[in-house]
C-alpha cells in the first residue's frame, strides 16, 4: 500500500437478501484524515462500516494497512440495560482493568467516581463518552463511529465532537464517522463520502457538498446549508 | 431417611445454583423463556426413562438437543420468529409424550421428583454441575458481550458462533438436570426466577451472578425442606420458594 494510506476500498459491492445495499464503492483514507459518511436512512452507511470491520460478506476489495488496530463504536446498544452492569464491568468485558481503564477514562474526561455506577443510570451523553473510551482500548490508530451522537441532547453533541477533535489531535487518530449531521461534516471532517448505495460525491466537504450533490443524496426538497465558521 | 434428605439437598443446591448462574446469562439474551419449551420437549425422553427405569436426565438430554437442532433448522428454513417455532416444537413434544407416558408417573414427569435421588446419581450431577460452573465462569464475559451486541463482540475478534454453540449446549445440560428436580413443566422458572430476582438486587455483574447462584441454591433447599415438612411435591415448592424470593427482591430493588 502507498505511503500514508491506511485504507483502500475498491469496487465494494454488498448484497443482502438479494437486495443491493452498496454498489461499486471506491475510496481511500490517509493517516490522520476524518472521513464522514453522509447519507439518508437506508443508504448503506452502517453496512459500509460493518464491511470495513469484516462483519458482513462483500465483493470487491478492502485493504487496511498491515497490522493496523481499529476501534469501533457502535450506534446503539439497546440490550446493555437488561443486566446490572457497572462501568468497570463494561471494561472488564474487554479484559481491561485498573490503570489502563483509569487512563482512558481520564482521556474522555471522567473521574474514578463513575466506575462503580450502573451503565443504565448514566445519561446518554455520558454513555456515549464511555463507548468512545471503550473504543480507545488497545490504542487503535483508526476509530470507526456509527452515529456518535444518536440520542445525545444538543449540548452533549457538541461535547462529543469536541472530545473527538481533542482525541484526534492527541492520539493522531484516523476516523471514519457515520452521521446525518451536516454541521459535523463542515466543522470536523477532512473528507466526506455522500452515500446512497453508490458514492454520490467524495472529497473535501467544501468542494463536493453542493446543492446538486445534496439534492441527489436527500431528494429535491433539501435546503442548501453551509456552516460558516471554522 | 436423613441420608436421602442429604442427597436430595446436595443435588438441589448444586443444580439450583448452576441454573441461577446460567439463567443470569439467559436473561441478558432475553432467552430465559426458551428453557420452558425445552423443558416441555424433554417429556418424551422422561417418559422413556420412567418406562425403562433409567435416569430421567439421561432420557431428557437427547430430546433437548433434538429440540435445539429442530428450532435452529426451522428458523434457517422459514425465517419465522424463534418464539413461534419454539411453540411448534414444544407443543409437539408434549403431545408425543402423552401418547405413551404412563399416567401413574405423569406427576414425576411434569413436576419432577428429587426426593429419590440416589448416591451415584447425586455424585454425577454434582460433578457435571462443577464442570458447568467452570465453563460458565470462563465464557461469562464473552457471552455478556455477545448478548449486548454481536457486532461489538465480533469487532473484538470473538468467535460468536463458537460461544453461542457452547451456550446452547450448557442450556441443554441445565434443562436435562433441571427436569429431574422440577419436571418438564417448570424448568424455565429454575433459570428465569433467580436471575430476575438477582437483577433487582444487584448493581454490578459480580453481585448479579453471585446473587443468582445463591437464590437458586437457597430456593432449592427451602423447597426440598418444605417437601419433607408438608409432603407436597418438591418441584412446585422449589419454584414457589424462588417466586417468594423474587417478590422480596421487588421490595429491596436497587
Amino acid at each position: 500500500m502507498e505511503n500514508d494510506l491506511v485504507l483502500k476500498v475498491q469496487d465494494l459491492t454488498v448484497q443482502l437478501d438479494h437486495r443491493s445495499i452498496l454498489e461499486h464503492l471506491a475510496f481511500t483514507v490517509k493517516r490522520g484524515e476524518v472521513i464522514t459518511i453522509l447519507g439518508p436512512n437506508g443508504a448503506g452507511k452502517t453496512v459500509l462500516l460493518k464491511c470495513l470491520l469484516g462483519l458482513i460478506p462483500y465483493s470487491g476489495k478492502i485493504e487496511w494497512e498491515k497490522d493496523i488496530k481499529i476501534g469501533y463504536v457502535p450506534q446503539r446498544l439497546p440490550f446493555i440495560k437488561d443486566i446490572p452492569l457497572s462501568v468497570m464491568d463494561f471494561f472488564a468485558l474487554k479484559m481491561v482493568f485498573g490503570q489502563e481503564v483509569r487512563d482512558i477514562m481520564r482521556a474522555v474526561g471522567f473521574k474514578e467516581e463513575i466506575f462503580a455506577r450502573k451503565i443504565g443510570d448514566l445519561s446518554s451523553g455520558q454513555f456515549q463518552r464511555i463507548l468512545i473510551a471503550w473504543g480507545l482500548i488497545g490504542n487503535p490508530q483508526v476509530l470507526l463511529f456509527d452515529e456518535p451522537t444518536t440520542g445525545v441532547d444538543i449540548g452533549g453533541e457538541e461535547t462529543i465532537y469536541n472530545l473527538l477533535a481533542k482525541l484526534r489531535e492527541e492520539r493522531n487518530l484516523t476516523m471514519l464517522l457515520v452521521t446525518h449531521d451536516l454541521t459535523v461534516v463542515y466543522q470536523f471532517s477532512t473528507h466526506v463520502i455522500c452515500l446512497n448505495r453508490q458514492a454520490v460525491c467524495y472529497g473535501p466537504p467544501r468542494e463536493v457538498l453542493t446543492i446538486e450533490s445534496l439534492q441527489s443524496l436527500y431528494g429535491d426538497d433539501v435546503k442548501y446549508y453551509q456552516h460558516k465558521h471554522q | 431417611m436423613q441420608n436421602q434428605l442429604f442427597l436430595s439437598l446436595t443435588a438441589g443446591i448444586f443444580i439450583g445454583g448452576a441454573s441461577g448462574y446460567l439463567g443470569s446469562l439467559m436473561l441478558s439474551k432475553r432467552m430465559a423463556l426458551v428453557a420452558g419449551p425445552l423443558g416441555h420437549l424433554t417429556l418424551p425422553g422422561i417418559a422413556l426413562a420412567l418406562i425403562y427405569g433409567f435416569d430421567v436426565s439421561l432420557g431428557a438430554f437427547p430430546f433437548v438437543i433434538l429440540g435445539i437442532v429442530l428450532i435452529w433448522l426451522f428458523e434457517l428454513k422459514t425465517k419465522l420468529p424463534m418464539e413461534a417455532l419454539t411453540a411448534v416444537v414444544f407443543a409437539s413434544g408434549v403431545a408425543v409424550a402423552f401418547l405413551f407416558l404412563p399416567m401413574e408417573q405423569a406427576e414425576t414427569a411434569l413436576v419432577g421428583d428429587i426426593s429419590k435421588a440416589g448416591p451415584w446419581e447425586t455424585l454425577i450431577s454434582v460433578i457435571i454441575v462443577l464442570i458447568l460452573f467452570f465453563v460458565i465462569r470462563n465464557i461469562y464475559p464473552k457471552m455478556v458481550l455477545i448478548n449486548i451486541s454481536d457486532d461489538l463482540a465480533r469487532s473484538c475478534g470473538t468467535n460468536v458462533e463458537k460461544y453461542n454453540f457452547l451456550y446452547l449446549l450448557l442450556i441443554a445440560i441445565i434443562v436435562a438436570l433441571g427436569v429431574k428436580m422440577v419436571g418438564g413443566l417448570l424448568t424455565a422458572a429454575l433459570v428465569a426466577i433467580p436471575a430476575s430476582a438477582a437483577r433487582n438486587l444487584s448493581r454490578n455483574l459480580t453481585q448479579y451472578a453471585l446473587v443468582a447462584i445463591i437464590i437458586g441454591a437457597v430456593s432449592s433447599s427451602v423447597g426440598i425442606l418444605l417437601f419433607r415438612l408438608t409432603g407436597f411435591p418438591a418441584g412446585p415448592l422449589i419454584i414457589l420458594a424462588n417466586t417468594a424470593t423474587f417478590l422480596i427482591s421487588i421490595v429491596f430493588r436497587r
